[in-house]
């Protein structure tokens, strides 16, 4: 590992403010753990998300481009965004602003309007959280710095679909060994299979939430969810890793709403990657915020050793 | 689109109540039905993409890609939606589980590759259904759909009912 990204700007986003703040303390208490400086941007913006997207995707990408802006003003080039929503958001600006020049001018006139700096596409490099661990001490340092091994846990690793799509904005996936799959992702994999734990075949490690009907069509996404829940159970599954705050929250949400409005109970615990990780080197449960979590694991980690 | 959304939906629920009970067979006799099971999942998958060729008023091509008609429904489908490719695994992972069905050895693995299958067709199923439930809803979230609506099909106001 060369260890380029051992400091990375961090862009924690809006939903690790919130409803994802256990993956923010995990994330960060595990950088902390394994040596890695996460440097926070200093008066973020959100990124766009999903709302502005569907207004004007040229003001979205000018709000993702307003942070990246502020990474290259603090002088980092790399920007590590633990969600998949702002981390596609990033990318898709990154993309956007090296081969749209509708989507440059509106970028340069916004930001001249706004008083800061105009970012120019290949400046900053965004990453993932994934990207962030597996490329700054890989598995093999991972597994030096294992105390608790995550042995007997199996884990059913489920990305969403943020994660890999649309491929063309992730020019750095798909380039053969050692780098991300878009169609068979398997960073999660590799970092927890080095913590120790027992990843299970999972089909549908990309398959959609149904984040995006949560609110419009709440039964569509109970049922999406109790899907990606009952398939991971028939797997084997005890745990389902998360990497995506949306994702984490929405199967923890509809794993308790199947049960009260389609009467399916599911057992198979819900936790971030980070949390996993965190307690595989040695860290507690309630420094990962595991107690934050509405899945309730605590029993389950107490029972395998973890806590 | 309304009326043939609504044909959807239905023809979703009884594709929806089969692969429950697919799902629920005994082991048995899904590794004794391992073929016509197998061959019967992706002609649900190819069925389903049809719906949503047919919503977008799309002839379903009859090519295949990679040797599957409904690789090739896929992507016929993600033409011009980006969005659909949140189902694109889902299509190869069921294509992948019922060539591991049909060349299982032992039946308990065949069973097991047929019902995760049935389960993979199952999230297909309610991804499409949902897609068309929400047409017109924006690309990704709800939040956009006062946005997309006429003013004729907003709800009228406390000040427009009083005349305000």
């Amino acid at each position: 590992m060369d260890g380029k990204y051992r400091q990375v700007a961090y862009y924690p986003g809006c939903a690790l403010e919130g409803t994802g703040h256990a993956y923010n303390r995990s994330t960060k208490a595990v950088g902390k753990a394994l040596g890695l400086d996460l440097v926070e941007l200093n008066n973020w913006n959100c990124c766009g998300a999903m709302e502005v997207k569907n207004v004007d995707p040229k003001l979205q990408t000018y709000l993702s481009a307003r942070n990246l802006s502020i990474a290259e003003q603090m002088g980092f080039d790399t920007v590590m965004a633990p969600c998949n929503g702002c981390y596609h958001n990033l990318k898709k600006a990154e993309y956007d602003l090296a081969h749209d020049p509708a989507s440059r001018e509106v970028n340069q006139r916004l930001s001249k309007k706004a008083g800061h700096g105009n970012y120019e596409a290949g400046k900053v490099e965004t990453i993932h959280a994934l990207d962030w661990i597996k490329h700054s001490l890989g598995e093999e340092g991972l597994r030096a710095r294992v105390k608790h091994s995550l042995k007997g846990l199996k884990v059913a690793n489920y990305y969403g679909c943020m994660y890999t799509r649309p491929r063309h904005i992730f020019p750095e996936k798909d380039k053969g060994p050692g780098s991300e799959s878009t169609s068979k992702p398997h960073f999660m994999d590799d970092l927890l299979a080095a913590a120790g734990a027992d990843n299970v075949d999972y089909p549908l490690k990309t398959a959609c939430c149904g984040g995006a009907h949560t609110l419009s069509d709440s039964d569509t996404s109970t049922k999406l969810v109790l899907n990606l829940l009952e398939t991971a159970e028939a797997c084997g599954a005890d745990v389902i890793a998360t990497e995506c705050p949306t994702c984490h929250t929405g199967l923890e949400m509809h794993q308790v709403r199947a049960e009260k409005v389609f009467g399916r109970k599911t057992k198979v615990k819900i936790l971030y990657f980070t949390q996993l990780l965190g307690v595989a080197l040695g860290l507690s449960p309630r420094k990962v915020g595991v107690h934050e979590n509405m899945s309730e694991s605590r029993d389950l980690l107490r029972e395998k050793g973890l806590a | 689109m309304a009326a043939l959304a609504q044909r959807v939906k239905g023809q979703a629920a009884t594709l929806l109540a089969r692969l429950d009970a697919m799902v629920a067979l005994d082991e048995a006799v899904l590794a004794a039905s391992a073929e016509p099971l197998a061959g019967e999942l992706v002609a649900v998958g190819e069925k389903v993409l049809e719906a949503w060729l047919a919503a977008r008023d799309a002839a379903p091509t009859q090519r295949q890609v990679e040797g599957f008609r409904l690789l090739a429904l896929h992507r016929q489908g993600a033409r011009g939606d980006p969005s659909f490719n949140a189902c694109r695994e889902s299509c190869r992972e069921l294509v992948y589980r019922t060539n591991c069905a049909r060349l299982a050895e032992e039946p308990a693995d065949a069973a097991r590759e047929l019902r995760l299958a049935a389960m993979v067709a199952r999230h297909l199923v309610l991804f499409i259904d949902g897609k068309l439930e929400n047409a017109g809803l924006g690309e990704f979230c709800c939040s956009s759909r006062p946005l997309r609506q006429t003013v004729a099909a907003l709800p009228a106001t406390a000040g427009d009912q009083t005349g305000a």
